[in-house]
């Protein structure tokens, strides 16, 4: 019988959830605070040095917690915004008049060129950031770390339900789709036809998230949610003096070398 | 329950209406009755959810153990009378890893001892019959299995009583009969009075010792399951007799008698 392995009053295995390896075993605050950090970097320090840094920390911490080959997924991702900024940039930059040639009404310039390469590396850096921080953290690791240090479990739920609710909208829009192609709705074929085929799928998800609101408060309260005083915390995730010493020197780098960078105080490539 | 009549916010017309109805330690009392018979609305208050967390206005007294539900705040309720409603979904919070953490979830609430919660979550999963689910995704459970949890989530509380509506609503006969047997189990193994609300006649001949059957808010039928099931105005207040009833009337009607073997097959 599961839970026969351990004692009747300790935590089995499956939920203690130790992670392993020198980057996940960070905690998840401390995770989310590198990942903070590199997004002040990237964009708040000009140039190509701010985001070029943050791409080698970013590719080194993936490299350190095995998430490398996971997170190209992303990068791929990206490539619509990319190419978008790439094409605004280098042939609609303001004020630029090095051509790097003609193309009937367009010119596109090395100036143009210079800031999209630049603000390419800067959406990339971020989003890969933000990659390597959602492939190493569990949600629910890191509500319970929020939890415990103040969030309180109303703004806990919250953001973890916000970020569940994704997933369960898309399933329930799949599902109401099924039914109203069931009884006749045509939702392929044509732009128009399938714009036309959104309404009724929209309608019935919608107002079946608001149905549910009160069920899902009932719910809460029928299991204590309003209870006064602290959460009982099952999991302990780890932490450190050192951890806390390093979330502070980060952040407070970070601002300012983007203060540095935005006043011109210090001229870097 | 005694007299109970409700209203809902910003309504006159009362749902319920002189409700009398008491639910013993161990034993399961079934409800049922027609769409809008107010068998929703009966269990909210029989759990002190309405009005405490509902609102509406509530008159007669509805008391848990002796004690006034008036007096007592939603997560003091959820401790004395547990509450489960027909979609296994929004029961669940869907922001827990295991099944193990999702019962947690409650007795995390009140704040217990870690220890203790872990003891509450083996005993509630336990009196269900779910422990193999422990390790697993709750979003990753069939419609059967979610109530299951949702029951053990609830029962984690320790209520004396608990109040079902319509839990095997959205499930199928695999479903439905996991749901009864857990029940039934969860009556003999914990102690706890259960008033269950169902459509599906087949469970409440089942599994329920007593059943009122609501009309309009209030009582016209009450007594021992079998008798009430048997009644011949159960069509007319929109209650569909067990087929073993249907069967019988039937036949009797066709003046075919049952064997004594073949009636206590039927049952």
């Amino acid at each position: 019988m599961p839970g026969a392995e351990t004692s009747a009053l300790e935590l089995p295995d499956y939920v203690r959830r130790l992670p392993s390896g020198l980057y996940r075993s960070l905690s998840p605050l401390t995770k989310l605070t590198i990942a903070a950090a590199e997004a002040v970097v990237a964009f708040g320090v000009r140039g190509w040095t701010g985001p070029l840094v943050v791409l080698a920390c970013v590719l080194a911490s993936a490299a350190v917690a095995s998430v490398l080959r996971r997170i190209v997924p992303f990068a791929l991702a990206a490539l619509p915004l990319v190419a978008s900024i790439l094409l605004v940039n280098t042939f609609l930059y303001p004020n630029a008049h090095d051509e790097i040639g003609r193309f009937g009404p367009l010119a596109p310039t090395w100036t143009g060129a210079t800031a999209a390469l630049q603000a390419t590396l800067r959406v990339v850096s971020f989003g890969l950031s933000a990659a390597v921080f959602a492939l190493t953290t569990p949600t629910n690791d890191l509500l319970v770390d929020l939890e415990r240090r103040g969030l309180g479990r109303r703004g806990s739920y919250v953001v973890g339900s916000a970020l569940e609710a994704v997933p369960r909208t898309v399933g329930r829009a799949r599902e109401v789709a099924e039914a109203q192609r069931a009884r006749g709705l045509d939702t392929q074929g044509s732009i128009r036809r399938r714009i036309g085929g959104i309404l009724p799928v929209v309608g019935p998800v919608v107002f079946g998230a608001l149905s549910e609101v009160e069920q899902r408060t009932m719910a809460l309260e029928a299991r204590g949610f309003t209870a006064p005083g602290p959460r009982t915390q099952l999991r302990a995730l780890p932490d450190s003096r050192l951890q806390k010493l390093s979330r502070w020197t980060l952040l407070g780098l970070s601002l300012a070398a983007a203060a540095i960078s935005v006043t011109g105080a210090v001229t870097v490539p | 329950m005694i007299g109970a009549t409700y209203r809902y916010s910003r309504t006159g017309r009362p749902v319920l209406r002189d409700v009398d109805l008491t639910i013993e330690p161990g034993r399961v009392l079934g409800v049922a009755g027609a769409n809008d018979a107010g068998k929703t609305t009966l269990c909210l208050v029989a759990s002190g959810m309405a009005p405490a967390v509902v609102g509406g206005r509530l008159e007669g007294s509805v008391s848990i153990d002796g004690v006034d539900a008036a007096g007592l705040a939603p997560y003091e309720l959820a401790q004395r009378c547990g509450l489960l409603l027909q979609n296994a979904s929004t029961q669940l919070t869907h922001t827990t890893a295991t099944v193990f953490e999702e019962v947690a979830f409650g007795p995390c609430n009140l704040g217990l001892a870690a220890g203790e919660v872990v003891e509450r979550v083996w005993w509630a999963l336990r009196a269900v019959g779910i422990e193999g689910l422990a390790p697993r995704d709750p979003a990753k459970l069939s419609g059967g299995q979610g109530q299951l949890v949702a029951l053990a989530a609830v029962l984690a509380l320790r209520p004396k009583y608990l109040i079902l509506d319509e839990p095997t609503t959205e499930l199928d006969p695999a479903g439905t009969a996991l749901v009864a047997d857990a029940l039934v189990r969860t009556a003999r193994e914990t102690g706890a009075g259960i008033l269950l609300v169902e459509h599906k006649t087949e469970v409440l001949a089942r599994i329920a010792d007593q059943m009122v059957l609501l009309d309009g808010g209030s009582v016209v039928l009450a007594g021992p399951t079998a008798d009430v099931l048997s009644d011949p105005r159960l069509p007319d207040l929109g209650v569909e007799p067990p087929v073993r009833v249907r069967l019988e009337r039937d036949l009797r009607a066709a003046s075919i008698e049952l064997s004594p073997a073949l009636r206590e097959a039927l049952a």
